[in-house]
């Protein structure tokens, strides 16, 4: 079986032939519900051919395909419909910057985010954590009664027992006439009992904290906040998946305040419009571990997500609370997203960092990243990899 | 991948039986495996082919079909592909009724593959054995020619959709039309009846001349019977000439693009790249032999769900399994409240046309009818529709299966409609709603839907030095705009010069007569836009040369 570096390694050659590269990167996503969802990155390709298309590009809440259906109604008559965005829960702040599928909570995020993980430690190449669980683990087990048995058990499922009565008995030949059943004639076998039976589910306690501190500052507008968060989801996906489901995550996001907010979705959604300064955000962090007294029992990793602006510009201040950060974790990724406006001038952020020579003396610790905001996916991926690595 | 155990082949061989006392023909021998679900995703991207040639995009598919299946896990009961022999794939953990059920339904298909003659192309081989000899002449090259060799299979898959499907089946299910241009042929057909236009009574007479001059003289009597006409028509030699040279042109025109590549690109015809044209060859009988496929599929589904449907339920061993039965074949065959399922759809047509015939709906008598009560309650008892079925699955392909069939009585019968979206400013929602009960808007939806590729051939007037020159036939759809540029590229490559694409765009979408708000009217709504939009349309020419790529009007 071809994997899929192999895949992209022959993709690459493509330029070197003189042709567009074909396989781009893309995720599946699977919304359910409760506004939760699965993703999972494979590559894509299309296989491009002369083919029809409509003569006018569809418009957004235009008039849409026709389709079939059926059932009852006359022409003219409205079947269903359904909401053009999301209703927005809580209208704090201006609304809505993600991409209008909302996440859930972060207990929901974390089932889908292993899988995300899992796929990006195997097909990407991201590095395994070389110590990891090197703090406690706890673990207790909870009892439930979900599985079934047949014969014997503690619980008798009546619904499904009665449903296997009729059926043995219809096998036999029992039920000549199905519109006069007689169930005192039934033979019941010991076998057409079905149970309900306790099992025993393990439950372990977390080893790993990832703090997640995002500029949500009026600069963060579209792209840039869009690039943090799919970095921070693969980020939070592939610890997921290296502490095998015990992590803890945080959300802090900050303008030239900080503030704490308990689920990822709010963490990508919200926005004001307020100026930037970095040390609010790594501040806060600080704070809590130091209260909480995190530090003696987690790994803790600290992601930062920012468009590289702050009106402290030469962060001293913010220089100050990272080289504590540093004092406690295991690792702290910052990744600036350029506007594109931007240029190739450096941001205020990267600069002082670069000055402050905290990235080359601390680089077991601390990483930096610079993308642009048109980034996509294959591009995010690499910028992990320079996070984590 | 494994075959199935003796006990199950046992069902299957049960079920051959009663499905041909049915009616259905198929072949004896049939294959069945085991698959996990792993092999199925595997062997998707490659049309369930085992054996169909190695290439990239496959793996792609792969990979991503894998990372679906972890999303979705679906696990299809069957797959059947139209081998000789047919060869058909299940799963491992198929209860004995289930395999019952599954069993019919892949006789069915086996037997629309056998009998439906849009499949004649496929007939005589195997296409397992064909791909492996196909798939291994692309090993031996790619090991000599690298990653070149995935190019050009890329390229010429680019085109595989131009292939002139149609034109081949025709010419093997009537008689052959490229058969060679003779000098009898033209000097009757032509020179005597259009060019000389001599009287009824003549014409007989050299016919007569001809057929004496055939019974005198066994041997050379064609050699002797044009001595005279060369002698009385001196100018002969040279219409025929000319014609023939016009019939082989004309004959140029039916090639389909990638035929046209083949026959005439400088660049393959050039010693180190004649490997291409084998390869190229491989893509384009690989697609032809799936275009019956893509053009069946509703019919196909149909007919194969309305016999394991039928042969079922007659069947003991259904006895006790009722319910479950129901459930399985209700997931499969129910008609969507929203949407379509064009296997459902399949289904009820064919059952739909067996009662119309039974009742003796197709005959003129019901047609003349006119009132709503009598047609209703219309029956000549004639019971033929079960024949009637077979011929309709021996003749049609989807095209003609929906467009034939699907009559208001059918849209009434399962209360189908249209279904149109809408934009509620007012409430900010989008809505369905119900566009339309009419049969001829049903079965426009339902054609809309089916597979229909660009009509794209080569005008070889203008194709000269070096230029190959394409056109789309036009029929108010454009061409998809982004897939354009790499296809011409790809077409490039193989062709060895430049390709200009001569097709239509929209120009503007014309408006509507401006309608004005009633603001007398609390209740007025802006009038949607009509239905049958209008466009304009221009003629463009797309152009590449040297890999680059600009388009222009003309």
């Amino acid at each position: 079986m071809v994997t899929l570096d192999e895949l992209l390694q022959r993709d690459r050659k493509r330029e070197d032939d003189g042709f567009k590269r074909k396989i781009r990167i893309g995720k599946i996503v699977k919304p359910s519900k409760r506004g939760k969802e699965r993703i999972i990155i494979v590559p894509t390709t299309v296989e491009e051919k002369f083919i029809h298309d409509k003569p006018v590009p569809e418009s957004e809440g235009g008039q849409g395909d026709s389709t079939g259906g059926t059932g009852e109604g006359q022409e003219g008559e409205v079947i269903g419909e359904e909401p053009l965005r999301p209703s927005e829960e809580e209208g704090e702040g201006e609304g809505g910057e993600g991409p209008g599928q909302g996440e859930g909570g972060e207990h929901e995020l974390e089932s889908n985010a292993y899988e995300l993980g899992k796929s990006l430690s195997e097909d990407f190449d991201l590095p395994n954590l070389s110590n990891k669980g090197k703090k406690r683990v706890l673990s207790r087990y909870i009892y439930d009664l979900t599985d079934k048995n047949r014969g014997v058990g503690q619980v008798l499922d009546k619904k499904a027992t009665l449903k296997q009565v009729v059926q043995t008995n219809r096998c036999l030949g029992n039920i000549p006439d199905v519109s006069d059943i007689d169930p005192t004639s039934f033979i019941i076998s010991p076998r057409d009992l079905v149970y309900r039976i306790l099992s025993r589910e393990k439950d372990f306690e977390s080893q790993a904290i990832v703090f997640f501190v995002r500029d949500y500052s009026g600069s963060m507008g579209g792209k840039t906040t869009q690039v943090v968060v799919s970095q921070h989801v693969m980020l939070y996906s592939w610890l997921l998946y290296q502490y095998e489901k015990q992590v803890e995550t945080r959300f802090i996001l900050h303008d030239t305040e900080a503030r704490e907010v308990e689920d990822f979705y709010k963490y990508y959604s919200y926005k004001v419009a307020g100026g930037t300064k970095v040390v609010s955000g790594y501040k806060m962090v600080n704070d809590i571990v130091e209260k909480e007294n995190l530090a003696r029992d987690y790994n803790i990793f600290i992601f930062h997500g920012t468009d590289g602006d702050d009106w402290d510009t030469d962060g001293k201040e913010a220089i100050e609370e990272l080289k504590k950060m540093l004092g406690y974790a295991s690792r702290v990724g910052i990744s600036i997203v350029e506007h594109t406006y931007s240029k190739s001038r450096q941001t205020e952020v990267e600069l002082y960092l670069k000055k402050s020579e905290i990235l080359s003396k601390q680089k077991n610790y601390i990483k930096m990243d610079v993308l642009s905001e048109s980034s996509d996916d294959s591009r995010i991926i690499q910028g992990i990899k320079k996070l984590i690595s | 991948m494994e075959l199935v155990s003796q006990h199950a082949k046992g069902i299957m061989e049960e079920c051959k039986k009663r499905a041909r006392d049915q009616g259905l023909k198929f072949d004896d021998e049939t294959l069945e495996y085991i698959v996990t679900n792993k092999d199925m995703i595997e062997l998707s991207p490659k049309v369930m082919i085992p054996t169909l040639y190695d290439y990239w995009v496959h793996d792609v598919q792969t990979i991503s079909g894998k990372g679906v299946y972890e999303l979705y896990p679906n696990n299809p009961y069957e797959t059947v592909i139209n081998t000789r022999p047919a060869i058909s794939f299940y799963n491992d953990n198929n209860p004995d009724w289930l395999n019952v059920m599954i069993f019919y339904h892949v006789l069915g298909h086996i037997d629309f593959f056998q009998n439906n003659l849009f499949f004649k192309n496929t007939w005589d081989f195997d296409l397992t054995g064909k791909a492996l000899s196909d798939k291994r002449v692309i090993a031996r090259y790619r090991a000599e020619k690298g990653r070149w060799v995935d190019y050009v299979i890329e390229f010429a898959r680019g085109i595989d959709n131009l292939v002139n499907y149609h034109r081949e089946i025709n010419n093997m299910l009537t008689f052959p039309e490229n058969k060679k241009f003779t000098q009898v042929d033209c000097y009757f057909d032509i020179f005597l009846q259009k060019e000389k236009k001599i009287t009824t009574n003549n014409y007989l007479k050299e016919i007569e001349r001809y057929n004496k001059c055939k019974k005198e003289n066994k041997k050379a009597f064609e050699a002797i019977f044009f001595e005279d006409v060369f002698i009385k028509h001196p100018e002969f030699t040279e219409f025929y000439k000319t014609k023939k040279k016009e019939a082989r042109e004309s004959n140029n025109e039916h090639l389909d693009v990638i035929q046209y590549i083949i026959k005439h690109s400088l660049f393959l015809k050039e010693d180190e790249n004649k490997w291409m044209k084998s390869i190229i060859e491989i893509v384009r009988q690989t697609s032809n032999y799936f275009q019956p496929q893509i053009r069946t599929k509703i019919m196909n589904e149909g007919w194969a769900s309305f016999w394991h449907e039928t042969l079922f339920m007659k069947d003991e061993r259904i006895n006790g399994h009722e319910v479950s039965f129901a459930k399985v074949n209700a997931v499969v065959t129910a008609m969507p409240k929203l949407g379509l399922n064009p296997y459902a759809l399949g289904l009820r047509l064919f059952s739909h046309i067996l009662s119309m015939e039974d009742r003796g709906c197709f005959d003129l008598e019901y047609f003349m009818l006119k009132d709503e009560h009598e047609k209703k309650h219309f029956n000549k008892l004639k019971g033929t529709g079960l024949d009637y079925i077979f011929s309709v699955r021996e003749n049609l392909c989807d095209f003609s299966f929906i467009n034939r069939y699907i009559d208001q009585e059918f849209v009434n019968e399962h209360k189908l409609f249209v279904s149109g979206q809408r934009l509620n400013k007012a409430r900010m929602t989008r809505e369905y709603y119900i566009k339309s009960r009419n049969a001829q808007d049903y079965r426009q939806m339902v054609i809309d839907t089916l597979y229909h590729p660009p009509v794209i051939s080569v005008n070889h007037e203008k194709s000269k030095q070096g230029l190959l020159y394409l056109v789309h036939k036009f029929e108010e759809k454009p061409l998809k705009k982004d897939f354009i540029e790499n296809t011409m590229m790809g077409i490039e490559f193989l062709w060895g010069g430049p390709i200009k694409l001569e097709t239509h765009e929209v120009a503007k979408q014309a408006t509507s007569d401006k309608s004005y708000v009633n603001f007398w009217d609390p209740n007025y709504q802006t009038p949607e836009s009509s239905e049958k939009e209008k466009f304009e349309w221009k003629k463009i020419l797309y152009v590449i040369e040297n890999r680059k790529f600009h388009k222009q009007e003309i």
